[in-house]
């Protein structure tokens, strides 16, 4: 439990150098340690596909970020927005942490999943059929993947879906220099 | 309680690298920030002290598999999220790179004022 | 966009087929261990990713090109809704496994849990051909630029 709490301050150490170093390599090279280390939080946490994933998916976006920015006649952008703005959102921050605070209490307190806190109306919760049905209705040993592709396969639907638009918005984007040349039109 | 609030002030520098930066690298940077730890907050939700992996050996028992694993909806819901937004930061560095060629700059400032 | 030095093509060239097979073994057994497609066709956009940046795009070009990868991306979404459908028709419910309640396979085994081995190759089809497309239109489009 502390360990995960020292990964936790690790990757908002990492995020806060991330947000504040001048030049963009040390930046985006920073927000790749909050990834790596959120990566091996999960896996503390009993999350090994979600560990996976996200390692692969961190040293992606990092290439990806790399490959945009880099040579950009550096994006040598200093200084903040306006004063007005950051009061602003101070204002909200503050908003947000009382909301929290309110419903904190709502969570089951750290170490209980929703699984542990007894229910008034139903016997179990959805998690509670899934670990005890899975192997059984579905035939996979992982109940992640059982959950991902079989109980709850519309959300994987929906995923494609929004993964395919996303890359489609970002090639129509992209497309008219690909095809025909700096100038455009031809 | 503690660590729920530790996810959360991951979140709120996201939150302030996207209100206060001018830079549009930062701007997405700290839209990266905030999606981790949002699946950061889910997957702590559903962790048990002393729990196991919700993945199931040969030979074990589901009536203690039930009492012991972590919960596994979260952690279904977070691994379609990490990728979506892959794709999503996929598209914004796309158009990041897009006004890159139409105005010279990343500062969002400057291309407020280069309207039109 | 020339590719890089003799020895990051020579590793490059030893070590992709490693990273390849991983992500088509993570794909395949992600019923059993963790993994499963998602992770499985990012490895596979990755590895294809690593070839293009030690290559360059000349070089890789001739190899697989944008159109094909864009025809994976299509046809893998297209096998995922077939599978859906053909729940519909067989098993009563759209997406439903109707593989494994006609012939269940026995549990552990990789020829086990239904349509989920089939509709994980799908998605790491998907995942990756789709994440490589974007990567090669973005490292196009700077090629472009730089000229």
């Amino acid at each position: 439990m502390v360990l995960i709490q020292i990964f936790l301050v690790f990757t908002i150490i990492a995020a806060l150098i991330a947000v504040e170093a001048p030049s963009p390599l040390s930046s985006i090279i920073s927000l790749g340690a909050v990834g790596f280390g959120l990566s091996i939080a999960f896996l503390w946490l009993g999350a090994p596909d979600i560990a996976i994933t996200q390692v692969v998916v961190e040293i992606i976006t990092l290439v990806i970020l790399i490959r945009a920015t880099i040579g950009k006649g550096v994006t040598e952008v200093r200084g903040n927005e306006s004063k007005p703005l950051l009061i602003g959102s101070l204002i909200l921050f503050g908003l947000g942490s009382a909301f929290f605070a309110n419903y904190l209490s709502a969570f089951p307190e750290f170490g209980k999943t929703a699984m542990d806190v007894p229910m008034d109306v139903f016997s179990e919760t959805p998690s509670q059929y899934y670990l005890k049905f899975g192997l059984e209705k579905v035939g996979g040993a992982n109940v992640v993947n059982d959950i991902l592709l079989d109980f709850r396969a519309y959300d994987t639907l929906g995923e494609a879906t929004v993964l395919f638009t996303a890359v489609l918005g970002a090639i129509t984007l992209l497309n008219k220099e690909v095809f025909f040349g700096k100038g455009g039109e031809k | 309680m503690l660590t729920y609030l530790l996810a959360f002030i991951l979140f709120a520098v996201g939150l302030y690298s996207v209100i206060n930066k001018r830079n549009l690298i930062k701007i997405i940077m700290g839209i990266i920030i905030m999606e981790h730890a949002v699946n950061a907050f889910l997957i702590l939700i559903g962790y048990r002290l002393s729990g196991e992996a919700p993945i199931l050996e040969e030979g074990m028992a589901i009536s203690e598999f039930v009492n012991t694993a972590m919960d596994p909806l979260p952690q279904a819901l977070v691994i379609t999220s990490i990728v979506i937004s892959l794709g999503v930061v996929a598209l914004m560095v796309a158009i990041a790179v897009r006004l890159y060629q139409h105005y010279g700059t990343f500062d969002i400032t400057e291309i407020r004022k280069l309207r039109g | 966009m020339t590719g890089m030095s003799p020895i990051v093509k020579t590793v490059t060239r030893w070590v992709s087929p490693f990273i390849l097979a991983f992500g088509i073994y993570i794909a395949l057994t992600g019923h059993l261990t963790p993994g499963g497609g998602f992770p499985g066709g990012v490895i596979v956009a990755g590895c294809f990713i690593l070839i293009t940046l030690a290559y360059g795009k000349e070089r890789v070009e001739g190899i697989f090109d944008l159109k094909s990868a864009s025809v994976t991306d299509s046809l893998a979404s297209l096998s995922f809704l077939c599978m859906g459908l053909l729940g519909y028709v067989f098993g009563g419910g759209f997406l439903n496994n109707f593989i494994q309640s006609g012939f269940p396979g026995k549990a552990f085994e990789l020829l086990s849990g239904g349509n989920m081995p089939i509709i994980n190759i799908a998605i790491g089809f998907k995942v990756g051909g789709s994440l490589f497309v974007v990567f090669a239109y973005l490292a196009l489009f700077r090629a472009i630029e730089e000229e």
